[in-house]
């Protein structure tokens, strides 16, 4: 008789975990939400798409790469945006911008109304869209404008998860957030790798050189020194409670992009006369604690 | 020639500020300076070339970590000082910004948040009153478009082939995706907002005005005197409507060419509160 020994705790916990990095948009969304709550706003039925793709000879998707959902998180009136990394590398159109904007803009009229609305996004983004450009640009700022209306209302929460990561406009997305939660998987940096490189040379930003790449602008190191709040495993169940869980902690004491007396001391801490290692962020954030 | 240290936004803000806005405990970059504008208190802010950065990646007029967050920390301090005031000081910004900065340093330390942290000042002083003006006299591409002008009311603009705002510079844009210069020269000619040129991008409807000002390499009375009639306009626009962004959506271009946003607002409006 063969003799199978039981599977360890271990192994049975990873056996249950679903990824959230696998899931599509449209599936994150829902796994945010209160279950049976999602209801899509301007879903793929609608057929807005981007009208400055075909012209170039690029399919369009009828979504845009960017899903909106009304529905519960936690009882509360919620909307989540999930964008879509695989659809042009989550690149910000005038359509998928568009969206984003205005479900940050009818959030807030909503907790104006006096219905408390949360609003959690989901990035996956390369940055602007180069096929639309300027659309972009444009879109973008009205992005920011309406988050930095928003989260004086509620919490307003950014998932990056991966695989493709968080740059450009969504990077600053990322900033202006009350909370950012990441994944191992995760990164998140203003210029992409490769971009920095170009500009600056390989001895500056090695792109080739993946360690080197995530111990810059991985979740880990993200988390580590403050620019993320909640490091969480790729599972779609533990990032829906880590979501609730802040939405539970309410406002953060002190939004991020507030604390310009924080960060201008810090930076007078750093050793400005050698390049910089990540390990000498951890420990200059450390030793200049907020 | 606008990486020189005395570019073209550096003779603007100088001479409609006065001074050269030089404030002890900036960095050399950040211009900042109180001012005039026919009758009323302005405050000026600039970003130009500062070869003494620390950054040794900014300092040609990139928005880097330290103009984020110093920059933000004028802003706060003008918000706050004006904060019980009836009548909010407008800010007007000179932008001849070449970028955003790019390098180690400035990835380590999150210069997405220090970017963030300046358009939520400027956002934020916009909605608390204060006109918020983007005057583009040079370059104001990608991330210094966002950080230094995105959250004004109004943004003018000069009508000048070396104005540029862009998501990204033509040959950068060319290798990313994988085009010839001349095929993104081609392709601006048909889609519109992947021109380069700043007529295309007033077609968009984002600008409030665009001015065609003799010799803009040389500012002199009379083309300083033209740009500040300009200003005190767009701070009475500013003034006389909302403190959203909605201007750019509503305006003539945008009907022309950005009716699928129009589309988005008007559908995600109709579907929000349906059951």
């Amino acid at each position: 008789m063969m003799n199978i020994p039981p599977l360890s705790k271990d192994v049975l916990a990873l056996s249950m975990r679903r990824s959230y990095v696998e899931l599509n948009a449209r599936a994150r969304a829902k796994e945010l939400l209160d279950p049976g709550t999602f209801r899509e706003i301007l879903g793929p039925f609608d057929r807005v798409m981007s009208p400055w793709l075909p012209m170039q000879g690029i399919v369009p998707q009828s979504d845009d790469g960017c899903v909106v959902a009304k529905g519960t998180i936690d009882s509360q009136p919620a909307v989540v945006i999930a964008m879509e990394g695989k659809f042009q590398g989550g690149s910000i159109g005038e359509v998928c911008g568009m969206k984003m904007a205005e479900a940050f803009r009818l959030a807030r009229i909503d907790n104006e109304k006096g219905i408390p609305t949360r609003a959690v996004l989901s990035l996956e983004s390369g940055g602007v869209r180069l096929q639309e450009a300027n659309m972009g640009e444009l879109v973008i700022a009205e992005i920011y404008s309406e988050m930095v209306a928003l989260r004086k209302h509620t919490p307003l929460i950014v998932v990056i998860a991966g695989p493709t990561g968080c740059f450009g406009g969504m990077s600053l997305a990322a900033g202006l957030a009350s909370y950012v939660v990441m994944t191992q998987q995760a990164r998140l940096s203003m210029n992409g790798p490769e971009v920095i490189e170009q500009e600056a040379g390989a001895a500056e930003f090695p792109s080739g050189d993946k360690p080197f790449v995530w111990s810059v602008n991985g979740g880990a190191q993200r988390a580590a020194t403050g620019f993320a709040d909640l490091l969480v495993e790729d599972d779609a169940a533990e990032i829906a409670k880590a979501v609730r869980s802040l939405f539970s902690k309410g406002h953060p004491a002190k939004l991020r992009t507030d604390k310009y007396e924080l960060f201008i001391k810090r930076l007078s801490a750093m050793d400005w006369s050698r390049q910089w290692t990540s390990e000498d962020i951890r420990k200059v954030w450390k030793e200049v604690a907020e | 020639m606008s990486d020189t240290v005395m570019n073209r936004g550096r003779k603007w803000f100088e001479a409609l500020a006065g001074n050269d806005g030089s404030v002890p405990g900036n960095p050399g970059s950040l211009l900042l300076s109180g001012g005039k504008l026919g009758d009323e208190e302005v405050v000026f802010v600039g970003l130009v070339p500062d070869p003494k950065s620390r950054f040794p990646r900014a300092g040609r007029s990139e928005v880097g970590v330290d103009e984020g967050w110093f920059g933000t920390r004028a802003l706060r301090q003008v918000i706050e000082a004006d904060k019980d005031k009836k009548v909010k000081r407008p800010i007007i910004t000179v932008c001849d910004t070449k970028s955003q900065a790019y390098g180690r340093r400035e990835e380590l330390c999150g210069i997405h948040v220090a970017a963030a942290a300046i358009i939520a000042a400027y956002a934020d002083a916009r909605t608390a009153g204060h006109p918020v003006i983007a005057l583009i006299v040079g370059r104001c591409v990608s991330g210094a478009f966002l950080a230094m002008a995105g959250q004004a009311n109004r943004l003018i603009a000069f009508n000048d082939p070396e104005v540029l705002i862009h998501a990204m510079y033509k040959d950068a844009a060319a290798r990313i995706t994988r085009r010839s210069v001349e095929e993104l020269d081609r392709l601006g000619q048909e889609i519109v907002p992947m021109a380069y040129d700043i007529g295309s991008f007033a077609k968009l409807g984002g600008l409030h005005a665009l001015l065609d000002v003799a010799h803009p390499d040389e500012p002199a009375s009379a083309t300083a005197a033209q740009v500040q009639s300009a200003l005190i306009e767009a701070i009475a626009d500013s003034r006389a409507k909302p403190a959203t962004l909605d201007v750019r959506l509503e305006s003539d271009g945008a009907k022309t060419y950005r009716k699928a946003s129009l589309l988005v607002r008007q559908k995600m409006a109709e579907q929000w509160n349906a059951v």
